[in-house]
């Protein structure tokens, strides 16, 4: 599974805001056809390292390699034209606009004449949104007046829309009922088995333990453990997540031994 | 919006009935048309500017400037009468508009200044800098052909064509919905909804063509028809009301409004299209300024006094939220022709014009307090 080029190599990053040294020396490797679990403490620095390869952020120093040639991303539009989509914590949705227009917020398709096809849009974001909820209907109410399930399905059509090489979910499940949440389980299989990467940030084991073939651990902006969910416990994982302290028993680079 | 049209219907029968019939004589709507179109033009875009989470102070005094300049470009470098001063002058006018609005939305949307403050910049700037070009003297007499735009109208005839174009326009956009929701296999409403909409549209839009034609020159039977500002306006609203909802552009800007962040994430290039809102106030801020100089045949300094207030009442009175995500060129017209009706109609009572003013403040904070009975609601 994990043969091949990598998807995503993000090597050496830096990321400061101000005073706060965000994320430090970090790196991670994506393989196509894996789903790789980021994990870490509130603040570990989990979504900024995602922001940077979204684009949303730009990192200090580090370099990330798509399909092992560097790349410049400086704005969620570079981070797109490389196959890398998002599902961000916030979900970030227009609530004014429908699911439709959410799902195609940016990307909108125009006619000949330059305006928006409404009805294609719509054939489409029905049929991607059905693969994740086959009852969803309200395609014309604004999303503000969604379910919190409802607008997760919304962010969560979106990435699928546009031909996707790498997904990055940033807590895809947060908002959704046990049902909702096993129709993502089955929908990260399914794209796995089209050979899509995916990172997926979790609080929930479970699920990391679920999905995940293998599990990227940070904490305090740093990389503590990188290695198949097989070689470990979830025990152990919370040890890492909470110390810093890797399987071997030792610590990882700028963690100290006492908490914190 | 309903409400505002209801408000509307009923300023409308309460001034008619005080005025004794003069409120709804064909006259007085020729003119209160008239006198509708130069807040209703720059409302279009004010709207969007507006939905952008942003606001354009500047308006009126930029329509001095701009009114000025265009007056002294054709005084002293084009020459009146000439075949070319009056559509040169209008070009330049409403380029010169959507310059001045794009170099106000670049410093709002590059250097990240609240816009407030660069337009209320704008309100202090662009009429001291009309006083430099003509050092306070008012720009007189104008191009006879650029005064049409002002106070010509097109005539019986013309105004049934243009009531037929807006009404063919209507129903070709239902028709082109339904071919296109066709194609990708989906269902259609019944064909008779369409019919009604278009039916009502139809009876509202001649009813319209059919006052402005009874309103007739003095003297004669010749009707005059629809006027050219009101033309201009109504060909406005058609763009805006395009660039709004069937456009990219008008997507970012709702989108935008309802969520920067979302925006920017998307990929959307919203510091240009912040811009862009600007300049188009710009433009239409320019439009504004033929229309008034050539009613005036003249381009006074005082121009524009308060125009930016009555533009954003008449937006917000139209259902545009201050906080930005919401609002609708059409809601702006209505809002536009609410206010400009109760001024008509005191001026019609008798009322002076500093009760006019009051009345203006009132309705513009009542306004505001709906808006936030609306945000309320909605929350
Ligand atoms: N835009 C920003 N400006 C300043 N500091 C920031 C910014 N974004 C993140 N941080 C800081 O960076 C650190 C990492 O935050 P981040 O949101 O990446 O954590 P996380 O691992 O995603 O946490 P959570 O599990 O709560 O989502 C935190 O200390 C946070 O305060
Ligand atoms: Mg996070």
């Amino acid at each position: 599974m994990t043969q091949g080029p990598p998807l995503v190599e993000m090597r050496g990053i830096h990321k400061r805001f101000g005073g706060v040294h965000a994320i430090q020396n970090m790196h991670l490797t994506l393989y196509p056809g894996e789903v790789l679990g980021l994990l870490g403490h509130n603040g570990a620095g989990k979504s900024t390292l995602m922001k940077i390869l979204a684009g949303a952020y730009t990192l200090d120093t580090g370099e990330i390699l798509v399909s092992g040639s560097p790349v410049q991303i400086l704005s969620p539009r570079d981070s797109k034209r490389v196959g890398i989509e998002t599902i961000y914590q916030t979900l970030a949705l227009a609530d004014n606009l429908s699911a439709v227009a959410n799902i195609f917020f940016g990307r909108e398709i125009v006619n000949a004449f330059g305006m928006l096809d409404e009805a294609r849009m719509e054939r489409d974001a029905i049929s991607v949104i059905r693969r994740l909820n086959p009852n969803f209907q309200n395609f014309h109410a604004l999303v503000g007046g969604l379910s919190g399930g409802q607008r997760q399905a919304v962010a969560i059509a979106r990435t699928l829309q546009f031909n996707a090489k790498i997904i990055i979910m940033d807590e895809p499940t947060a908002a959704l009922g046990p049902q909702e949440t096993r129709m993502v389980g089955d929908l990260i299989r399914q794209l796995k088995a089209e050979g899509i990467g995916i990172i997926m940030i979790s609080h929930d084991l479970h699920d990391v333990f679920d999905l995940s073939d293998r599990v990227t651990v940070m904490k305090n902006g740093r990389h503590v453990w990188t290695g198949h969910v097989a070689e470990t416990t979830k025990d152990q994982v919370l040890e890492m997540i909470i110390l810093g302290k890797v399987p071997d028993g030792s610590y990882a680079p700028g963690m100290t031994s006492d908490f914190g | 919006m309903l409400a505002m049209l209801i408000a509307l219907a009923a300023a409308a029968i309460v001034f008619n009935i005080l005025s004794h019939g003069l409120f709804l004589s064909p006259r007085n709507l020729w003119n209160l048309a008239v006198q509708t179109s130069v807040v209703g033009i720059i409302s279009t875009g004010m709207v969007l500017v507006i939905v952008s989470r942003n606001i354009d102070l500047s308006v009126g005094s930029l329509e001095s400037f701009l009114g000025i300049s265009g007056a002294f470009l054709q005084l002293q470098v084009l020459h009146i009468g000439a075949p070319n001063t009056w559509w040169a002058g209008i070009l330049f006018v409403v380029v010169l508009g959507g310059l001045c609005g794009a170099l106000q939305g670049a410093i709002t949307a590059y250097l990240g200044l609240p816009s407030f403050v660069v337009t209320l910049a704008g309100l202090m700037a662009w009429r001291a800098v009309a006083w430099l070009v003509t050092r306070g003297e008012t720009v007189t007499p104008l191009d006879s052909t650029y005064s049409l735009f002002g106070d010509g109208s097109i005539g019986v005839a013309w105004s049934w064509v243009v009531g037929a174009a807006i009404v063919l326009i209507v129903a070709a956009l239902a028709l082109n919905r339904r071919v296109s929701r066709s194609r990708v296999g989906f269902g259609n409403r019944q064909w008779w909804l369409d019919l009604a909409g278009i039916a009502l549209v139809a009876a509202v839009v001649f009813a319209f063509v059919a006052t402005m034609n009874a309103y007739t020159y003095p003297r004669s039977v010749v009707g005059r028809g629809i006027p050219v500002p009101v033309l201009t306006l109504i060909v406005i609203v058609g763009i805006m009301s395009c660039l709004a909802t069937m456009t990219r552009f008008g997507r970012y800007i709702y989108g935008y409004g309802g969520n920067p962040e979302a925006a920017q994430l998307a990929g959307v290039p919203t510091k240009r299209v912040v811009t862009i809102a600007f300049a188009i106030v710009g433009v239409l801020t320019g439009v504004g300024a033929v229309v008034t100089t050539a009613r005036l045949n003249a381009a006074p300094l005082s121009i524009g006094q308060l125009l930016e207030l009555q533009v954003i009442a008449a937006c917000v009175i139209g259902g545009t939220s201050l906080t930005g995500g919401s609002g609708s060129i059409f809601g702006a017209i209505v809002g536009a022709t609410l206010i400009q009706s109760l001024l008509n109609g005191l001026v019609l009572l008798g009322v002076d014009s500093a009760t006019q003013q009051i009345v203006e403040a009132l309705v513009l904070l009542a306004a505001v307090w709906f808006d936030i009975i609306y945000q309320r609601r909605g929350a």
